[in-house]
């Protein structure tokens, strides 16, 4: 009966992003595993052999399978024509990304870490952000930044950055972030579609994590929406609102709440821009608090916007102040007990979503 | 020439009119290399410049009209007044810009050139020759992105002449006091191309090694380095005259050899043309120019509804179509035809 309960919960969510006559498939038999890295890699092999237009092109992406075994066997399939490997030059061949992208190639270029990407910066949101403004509609520019965002595990600071608050804030690029594979596969087969730049921010950690996905996402037409969240769990006490790794935690983090009385609603946002705004708000009319979680550092990062967001649209249904869970203000330490303290964990959310629902005792009052 | 000439004369008369502002960067002086270069590609080659743009943009064809409206900001101009003079692009002429920074034209152009050989490789049209100048300045190569490009585009053979408008002055430094080697056409052997150096000033001159660098691109030979000796006869930028740091002297002696009356000369002395023709053709400029201001002033500002159009191709969010179905639903999808 329970198992009923939750197919109808589980149908009811999907119901918001699966078109009605595909709600009552059942979901058991369906369920196959796969891991975010082969979702990547499907996605990539499906869109290159749809569209010949479509060519990868980063450091290590060919004779090497890939920095992270992303574009496993490509090169076999497509040949060094569309998959090529490039010298360590960034800003170079980000540039010649664009100059293709501009001729109407599809090209998709890989960071090996979005902490090199920031050599490349300038082509990012100079040359391809602005491009399709300042011509005014003349330069289209389709084209795919990729690679793993966030921290990984004891690489150290210049190698841990997130930067889904600086792509972000940048009017002309679209920002996603996956968390499952089915995120991981809709999300960069909408991305290498869609004729505007795009900046996929990939998470290392969990590359290898492996996670149902459904027949239909299995089809090589399936995409998601760009600019539409998911709510991964239906709650109706406090909202959190997380993306990539993020969203694990939280999941965990309700669970654990759940334990303890509190019904937690968790929002993967998907599309860090554009912001879906409509889903977060209503989520937080429902449930009246709002926790967001991020492993970047809080000043200016996703949180702060989802605040501002949710007080211009519905400041009159906060029973609570936000609670904004973020990575520590520091760059990322090396040692490995100091870097769990620099990410955030699931007790932090855990004890965010209790001091949210003014379930917290604050162990200065218990002493 | 006498159009670029003209028309940056006339950029410069509006400015300080007050019916322009910003930046405006221009290029009396350096007219052959431009002209010399560009009128040697077809319609389908692309050209990127830099933020001294406006004599490459009238080169490769863009209307004076468009080109005067975009400076005025008006909504006829060829970015519809949201480039401005900096940001000249045009689609139809396959004029990538205009870019802001030093070095950022390199990398585009560079892939314009990937394109071109994507083409022919990777989609078999097998017809696609196209070739692509990147022009760009001395400051420029000293830049990370030049070399990074020099190396790709020498390692994929890539089908691009990296066209060196060196006039000697970034900005207010002085060539010698930024480059280690001031010989910048050494630097092409050292990628593995060849480098050229070529008199600047004399627009025959750079035609005829730019006949030999663009045949050698579009054979597929690979890239070129041609580096051009020129001088820009006004300051780095228009808010930047009076300019005291350059000795008259030398401006004196670069303003001799203008190649305007250079070639006028030339062509009288060859009888290929007479004096009177060559007048002819100045008055016919003139009124180009004056008819191109005319018809930008007379053209509309843009409407505040253009403020937030064209930020993105696909605005909606893409996946949900005007139905609020899902688009991969549409049978039009993977033709990419499907409805915005």
């Amino acid at each position: 009966m329970l198992g009923a309960a939750r197919q109808k919960m589980l149908g009811q969510s999907l119901q918001r992003i699966r078109p009605m006559e595909k709600v009552f498939r059942s979901y058991s038999s369906a369920a196959k595993q796969m891991t975010v890295r082969e979702a990547l890699n499907s996605a990539l092999d499906e869109e290159m052999s749809a569209d010949p237009k479509v060519f990868l092109m980063g450091e290590e992406v060919g004779e090497y399978q890939g920095a992270y075994k992303i574009s496993k066997g490509l090169l076999d399939k497509y040949g060094p024509e569309r998959v090529l490997d490039t010298p360590i030059t960034e800003a170079g061949f980000t540039g010649i990304g664009v100059g293709a992208a501009y001729y109407g190639l599809r090209p998709v270029i890989e960071f090996m870490t979005f902490n090199f990407a920031m050599q490349a910066i300038d082509h990012i949101i100079n040359s391809a952000a602005k491009s399709n403004y300042m011509s005014a509609g003349q330069m289209t520019v389709p084209i795919v930044f990729r690679g793993p965002n966030g921290a990984a595990a004891g690489v150290g600071a210049q190698h841990s950055q997130c930067y889904a608050a600086w792509y972000g804030s940048c009017p002309g690029l679209k920002v996603l972030s996956p968390y499952s594979s089915e995120d991981a596969r809709g999300l960069l087969k909408a991305a290498i579609r869609d004729p505007d730049p795009v900046v996929f921010l990939e998470n290392e950690l969990i590359y290898g994590e492996s996670f149902p996905v459904s027949s239909e996402a299995l089809d090589s037409s399936f995409c998601l929406p760009i600019g539409k969240a998911k709510i991964e769990r239906e709650g109706k006490d406090v909202t959190i609102t997380a993306f990539s790794k993020m969203v694990g935690f939280s999941l965990k983090a309700a669970e654990i709440l759940e334990k303890e009385g509190i019904s937690a609603e968790v929002i993967n946002l998907r599309s860090i821009r554009p912001l879906d705004r409509s889903t977060i708000n209503a989520s937080v009319r429902k449930t009246n608090r709002l926790v967001t979680v991020e492993e970047g550092f809080p000043q200016h990062g996703v949180g702060a916007e989802i605040c501002a967001t949710v007080v211009e649209d519905s400041f009159g249904y906060l029973d609570a102040p936000v609670e904004r869970i973020a990575g520590a203000d520091v760059p990322m330490p090396y040692a490995a007990n100091l870097e769990r303290m620099a990410v955030p964990q699931v007790e932090d959310i855990v004890r965010a979503a209790k001091r949210a629902c003014y379930r917290y005792v604050s162990t200065a009052a218990a002493a | 020439m006498i159009l670029g000439r003209a028309f940056e004369d006339k950029c410069a008369k509006i400015y300080y009119r007050e019916k322009m502002c910003g930046f405006a960067h221009l290029y009396n002086g350096q007219e052959a290399v431009s002209t010399g270069f560009i009128k040697l590609v077809k319609k389908e080659d692309s050209v990127v410049s830099t933020y001294r743009c406006h004599a490459h943009a009238l080169s490769k064809g863009v209307p004076a009209r468009a080109l005067m409206s975009e400076l005025l900001g008006k909504t006829t101009g060829c970015c519809r007044g949201q480039g401005g003079s900096m940001h000249m692009f045009s689609k139809e002429h396959n004029l990538l810009g205009g870019y802001g920074f030093i070095g950022e034209g390199i990398p585009v152009a560079t892939g314009a050139a990937f394109t071109s050989k994507y083409r022919r490789e990777a989609l078999k049209e097998a017809d696609c020759d196209h070739v692509t100048l990147a022009f760009f300045g001395d400051g420029s190569c000293n830049n990370g992105q030049f070399f990074e490009c020099l190396n790709m585009a020498a390692l994929w053979k890539l089908p691009i002449v990296f066209v060196v408008e060196n006039n000697l002055w970034a900005y207010g430094t002085f060539h010698l006091r930024a480059a280690s080697d001031p010989q910048i056409y050494n630097k092409g052997p050292a990628f593995g191309m060849p480098g050229i150096h070529v008199d600047g000033m004399d627009v025959l001159k750079v035609r005829k090694v730019a006949k030999t660098a663009i045949a050698r691109a579009r054979r597929g030979e690979g890239p070129t380095l041609v580096e051009c000796e020129t001088y820009r006869f006004r300051g780095h930028d228009i808010s930047s005259e009076p300019d005291d740091l350059r000795d008259p002297a030398e401006k004196a002696q670069y303003a001799a050899r203008d190649p305007i009356p250079a070639l006028k000369k030339y062509m009288i002395e060859n009888n290929l043309g007479s004096e009177a023709e060559l007048k002819a053709i100045d008055k016919k400029i003139e009124e180009v120019v004056e008819d191109a201001v005319e018809f930008a002033d007379e053209s509309p500002h843009p409407p505040r509804s253009q403020l937030l159009e064209n930020v993105f191709a696909d605005p909606k969010g893409f996946g949900i179509g005007a139905d609020g179905q899902y688009r991969f639903e549409d049978p039009k999808f993977t033709e990419g035809t499907a409805p915005v």
